[in-house]
């Protein structure tokens, strides 16, 4: 047998048994019977001595590439074995992903919190400051200067909880526009200003009613602001907290802080206008009370209505989340029911 | 106020639904509360006449009637009423009908004996109780004598008729009647409003020979009455009770019915006095002196002030003003001379009077918002023309005036450019002329200046700006463009209190917290609890409740009512955080200073208990990591400190810190005692509060970069027992003074003190971590450092090294 019949016979057995092999202990085997110093081939190459100075290289070249083929074998059957371990591995490792991820602790910011987050945002975005001015205010900044003199009939409109006669916790965040107007400083620019804040009224909690509650009040005074401006600033308001299906209609009313006094309602959510239970028929639900700063409140804060107008409104978050979710109960907000707080996780 | 549609149709012709009318005067007048027909849902009623009727045999009250309903055989209806008699006209129920409350009406059989339909009451038919006459409140309805069997009852009782309820706002004291809501509506439709004039026959003597007033003008501007003599006191016509009834008043007398009818019309209370019962011919009009006694015309029994107005005659009050008059001089089937009075009485008197003693009446109500002071006179004319034509009432000449202050109707000027300034608009001078011309304004004008006056009804308008509404509203809010502010630019941010409030409330969400809201107004007991400096409560005046009389002091005890409320709900596991106000006030002055603080509150467990996780209960720890977390989002500027502290009452004595700032208190971190837990009901808990305004007040530190070392750390571990009273801090302290130069950290990983360790002491075990930013470390650099500060420990603190 020539040492070329040799090698193939050594190469076609070598494929064979690496094929047999079963685990990567075999293949090792195979890999040292085969390719091992005292292997087969090794021997086979040692014989080349006898061989021709003109075979020589021939059969050399053979032999490399017999070597060289069974080491690739053994290779490719070595990553094959170990894929199969592997794969069996990870098919042990598989999960029901079905199962619940685990709890982290979570907390969420309060419903009323995120509606004021939303007009502050807004407001900031067009240009306004945001203030927050004292809970237990006077008499005269809550009333008086608000056009709202001593036994004014609106003062039964808003019961209120005096601590002393001139002392009382505020009934509106309106005291703030007196606040802001009688410091603002008109030659470094217009007053801009939102104030969210927590308001008090002499009532019994019930569904409907709460002892605590939230405003945002808003002012806007320059030389040259409109009513068409109020009702620009009152969509973009409506548009902002329920979309921008929502239109705004005002309605005439009163208040003794403004003139002409408005109230705004917006198209009704339970039915997009069309009139339902929730609407009382009519297509659209009241949401805020505004209107033109009256000229009285300006003067008693130190600017001339003359020269200086604008407007004013005032809205109630309370509202808009018993409105926006249906929350039937006003008292929910400040019973911090867990459940409660957890039903508004929606972030942005 | 309800108003009907029928009545308004007779002086206007509009071509609108009711419903579009209060639409309409919803979008520019006043608001409307509803809109409601009577005879809505209501079927098969008709007008039945009782032909024949006998006692029902087994029964003491029932009756079998034989009842025409225009058809050919009458039927035979069982009734309880006591009042039904042959010969009546009355509301039957045929079967098949719906009554009130959408009941259906069937032939029934009533103790044996058929009946079919029902006769009805009003209240069966929708009518308030209120409204009834007196003398069909407890019986049947019986309908006019000429009313025809068979037809539907509804335009007998003005049930066809559309009611307009308004809610009137303040300021529109002049929408209280038809001839206000007249007005407005004229100008709403553009639409002339003629109103009928009174024309009263004066046949009697001149009446200042009987009557004599003595007013007080300043308590009643104007007071005037007249005398209407030989008056027969009966029921009014039926289109005056139904006028009353749909308006919401009980039908009385013609008297007293007249008197509210004119208050309808003309929004003019009116009181008719029975002059004979008048002790002497002189009228008073005076505050009441101090304790004076007066029955009103409710039975109700009143002991009056000096700050209530009265009309007295010679001897004793005989009305409170403009609220409600007296029993003893009130109408009676018995009188036979009425003297009416229409007046204006000063509002802030009538507000508090009718606040006082609990009356607030329609006359109060319109009083108090002011009525029509050119109308006062033409009030009390058509009162007396009424009088005469339904009571046969002979009226004495003339009018008896006590006072007679009218004032001027307001003159207000105003511009084009100012009005289209303000509102935003493009008006020309020929529309604002217009529409203040329809609302029965003058104008005048004079270039692009308007003069302007205002009839005295309408005592709402006194400068340009009310001017403005009208225009605007009568215009139409719809018409106005939709424009925003322009102007100079202005800067929108949050201070930088805002902005680390709106950080203090994401960092707490972010460890796990939900936001609460509490109540601010709490019990005295409660707001003094986890005070954090000494101060005065601030008491409301007149609370509503024990519960919410007292301003906080605190937060937590919120927070603890609402676990309370959470736990009483088998809520087990609340994690809250509030951001609030509380409020200080020092002794001696009213008004309290307010101060920002954060507080949170945990019971049960944080981290819920999942299939592959369990629960773990809220201790010490887990909150004053919390804390620490959110002390370092806010970067307060120097050493965060936790220090016992045993002597907060509210507090649990071992389980309690005071957490400080370089030193600085600002607040508190632990258990609260078990038995301020058992006072609110609730299982074991864990607070904080801090004083946020302290945390806003502090310098900050900014953030920065810090070279990350390429160079490895080595670690050594060190575990000694040291003495119960050696506390972590001082050992850490130690091992960060002593370290040396290359220790970067010191973190302890395990307190023991469990029965392997010698009573009186603890075993705590620290990892040291020594890295050289700048190169490697040796072994000898660190072991030297190392032996250095375990040599401390053991001289300094006598710790035992394991």
């Amino acid at each position: 047998m020539s040492l070329k019949d040799k090698l193939d016979e050594l190469q076609k057995r070598g494929l064979d048994e690496i094929k047999k092999s079963n685990d990567l202990k075999d293949v090792n085997q195979v890999r040292v019977n085969l390719l091992g110093k005292k292997g087969p081939i090794t021997e086979v190459l040692r014989g080349m001595r006898d061989l021709d100075a003109e075979e020589r290289p021939k059969v050399g070249a053979f032999a490399n590439k017999v070597r060289d083929d069974l080491t690739a074998a053994l290779e490719g059957r070595r990553e094959e074995l170990e894929r199969a371990v592997l794969n069996a591995r990870l098919a042990n490792e598989a999960l029901d992903v079905t199962l619940p991820g685990t709890p982290v602790a979570k907390g969420e910011p309060h419903v009323i919190q995120q509606i004021i987050d939303q007009i502050e945002d807004l407001f900031l975005g067009m240009g306004y400051q945001v203030l927050s001015g004292p809970e237990v205010e006077e008499d005269k900044y809550n009333f008086e200067m608000m056009n709202i003199p001593k036994n004014h009939p609106a003062r039964d409109m808003q019961d209120t909880f005096y601590i002393t006669k001139e002392i009382l916790m505020r009934t509106q965040t309106s005291p703030m526009q007196a606040r802001t107007l009688e410091k603002h400083d008109f030659s470094q620019g217009p007053l801009k200003m939102i104030s969210p804040g927590v308001v008090y009224r002499r009532d019994t909690d019930d569904p409907t009613h709460s002892h605590q509650f939230h405003q945002v009040e808003g002012l806007v005074i320059d030389k040259h602001i409109t009513m068409a401006d109020l009702k620009g600033t009152l969509q973009v308001l409506a548009h902002e907290l329920f979309g921008d299906k929502f239109d705004v209609r005002l309605r005439p009313s009163y208040f003794p802080f403004t003139e002409p006094s408005v109230e705004a309602d917006i198209t009704c959510f339970n039915c997009g206008g069309k009139g339902c239970g929730v609407c009382k028929n009519t297509g659209w639900i009241e949401v805020l009370g505004a209107g033109m700063v009256h000229p009285n409140v300006l003067k008693m804060a130190g600017v001339d209505p003359d020269v200086y107008g604008g407007f004013a409104f005032g809205v109630g978050p309370d509202r808009f989340a018993m409105l926006k979710y249906g929350v039937d109960d006003i008292r929910n907000f400040y019973l911090n029911d867990v459940r409660f707080l957890k039903q508004f996780t929606k972030k942005g | 106020m309800k108003i009907s549609y029928n009545w308004i149709k007779e002086y206007l012709d509009l071509n609108v639904s009711p419903a579009d009318l209060a639409e309409k005067i919803e979008r520019t007048s006043v608001e409307v509360d509803g809109v409601t027909q009577p005879s809505a849902g209501l079927k098969k009623i008709v007008v039945g006449h009782v032909l024949a009727i006998e006692m029902h045999p087994d029964s003491d009250h029932l009756h079998i009637c034989q009842i025409d309903v225009g058809e050919d055989e009458p039927l035979q209806i069982v009734c309880g009423a006591p009042n039904i008699a042959k010969g009546q006209n009355v509301i039957v129920a045929l079967p098949g009908s719906r009554i009130a409350d959408n009941v259906k009406i069937k032939k029934s059989k009533m103790r044996g004996v058929p009946s079919a339909g029902m006769v009805c009451a009003l209240q069966e038919i929708g009518f308030s109780e209120d409204v009834v006459p007196k003398d069909y409140v407890d019986g049947i309805y019986v309908l006019p004598a000429d009313a025809t069997p068979g037809d539907d009852v509804y335009d007998y009782l003005g049930m066809n008729d559309s009611l307009i309820d308004l809610d009137v706002t303040p300021n529109r004291g002049d929408m209280l009647s038809l001839n206000g809501t007249l007005h407005d509506l004229a100008a709403i439709y553009d639409q002339p409003v003629e109103l009928d004039q009174p024309n009263v026959k004066e046949t009697g003597d001149a009446i200042d020979s009987e009557l004599t007033l003595h007013v007080d003008a300043d308590l009643a501007p104007q007071y005037r009455m007249r005398l209407v003599k030989q008056v027969k006191i009966a029921p009014s016509p039926m289109w005056l009770q139904i006028r009353l009834w749909n308006a919401g008043y009980r039908p009385i007398n013609n008297v007293v019915d007249i008197t509210n009818y004119i208050m309808l019309k003309y929004g003019q209370p009116l009181h008719a006095f029975d002059y004979d019962k008048f002790d002497g011919q002189d009228v008073y009009v005076r505050t009441a002196t101090p304790g004076e006694p007066l029955t009103t015309l409710d039975e109700g029994e009143h002991e009056l002030t000096d700050q209530d107005i009265v009309i007295a005659d010679s001897n004793r009050p005989i009305g409170l003003a403009g609220v409600m008059g007296g029993l003893d001089a009130s109408i009676t089937d018995q009188t036979k001379t009425v003297a009416i009075e229409a007046a204006v009485f000063e509002h802030d008197h009538i507000r508090k009077a009718a606040q006082r003693h609990h009356l607030h009446t329609d006359a109060s109500q319109r009083f108090e918002r002011g009525v029509n002071q050119a109308g006062v006179q033409d009030a009390l004319d058509a009162a007396a023309q009424m009088m005469n034509e339904l009571a046969d009432g002979a009226v004495q000449t003339g009018t008896a005036v006590g006072s007679d202050n009218e004032p001027e109707p307001a003159v207000i000027t105003i511009t084009m450019s100012h009005i289209n300034a303000v509102l935003g608009t493009d008006l020309t001078q020929d529309q604002v002329t217009h529409i203040l011309e329809s609302l029965g304004f003058t104008v005048v004008a004079s270039g692009e200046s308007l003069t302007v006056t205002v009839p005295i009804r309408r005592n709402d308008i006194h400068i340009p700006a009310d001017l403005l509404e009208e225009v605007a509203r009568i215009y139409g809010y719809d018409e106005l463009p939709t424009t925003l502010p322009t102007g100079r630019m202005t800067m929108g941010t949050l201070t930088a209190a805002q902005k680390l409030m709106r950080a203090t409330r994401h960092s707490l969400e972010g460890l796990g917290l939900n936001q609460a809201i509490s109540y601010a107004l709490t019990t005295e007991d409660k707001a003094k609890m986890f005070t954090m400096q000494a101060s005065e409560t601030t008491k409301l005046a007149w609370p509503m409740s024990v519960d919410h009389a007292v301003l906080r002091m605190n937060v937590i005890t919120g927070l603890l009512d609402d676990i309370a409320y959470n736990t009483a709900r088998k809520v087990k596991d609340v994690a809250l955080y509030e951001q609030g106000r509380v409020f200080y006030r020092e002794d001696g002055t009213d008004r309290p200073s307010e101060e920002e603080h954060i507080a949170g509150a945990i019971t049960g467990t944080l981290m819920p208990a999942g299939w592959n996780q369990p629960a773990q209960a809220v201790d010490f720890f887990q909150m004053k990591g919390i804390v620490e977390a959110y002390l370092q989002d806010m970067a307060v500027n120097g050493d965060v400190s936790f220090v016992a502290n045993a002597d907060m009452p509210e507090m649990h004595p071992g389980r309690t810190a005071d957490v400080l700032v370089h030193g600085h208190r600002i607040g508190f971190i632990g258990q609260i005692h078990p038995s301020i837990a058992k006072q609110f009901k609730i299982g074991a808990t864990y607070v904080f509060e801090l004083n946020l305004q302290a945390i806003i007040d502090m310098p900050k530190q900014e953030n920065q970069y810090d070279l990350i070392s390429r160079y490895p750390a080595i670690t050594r571990d060190i575990a000694m027992l040291v003495s119960d009273e050696t506390t972590n801090e001082e050992i850490v302290a130690l091992i960060e003074k002593r370290g040396g130069a290359y220790l970067q950290s010191v973190k302890l990983f395990d307190v023991y003190d469990g029965v392997k360790v010698p009573k009186g002491k603890k075993s705590l075990a620290y990892t040291l971590t020594y890295q050289d930013k700048k190169g490697t470390l040796v072994d000898d650099d660190v072991n030297q450092a190392f032996d250095k500060v375990t040599k401390r420990l053991q001289d300094d603190l006598n710790a035992e090294i394991r």
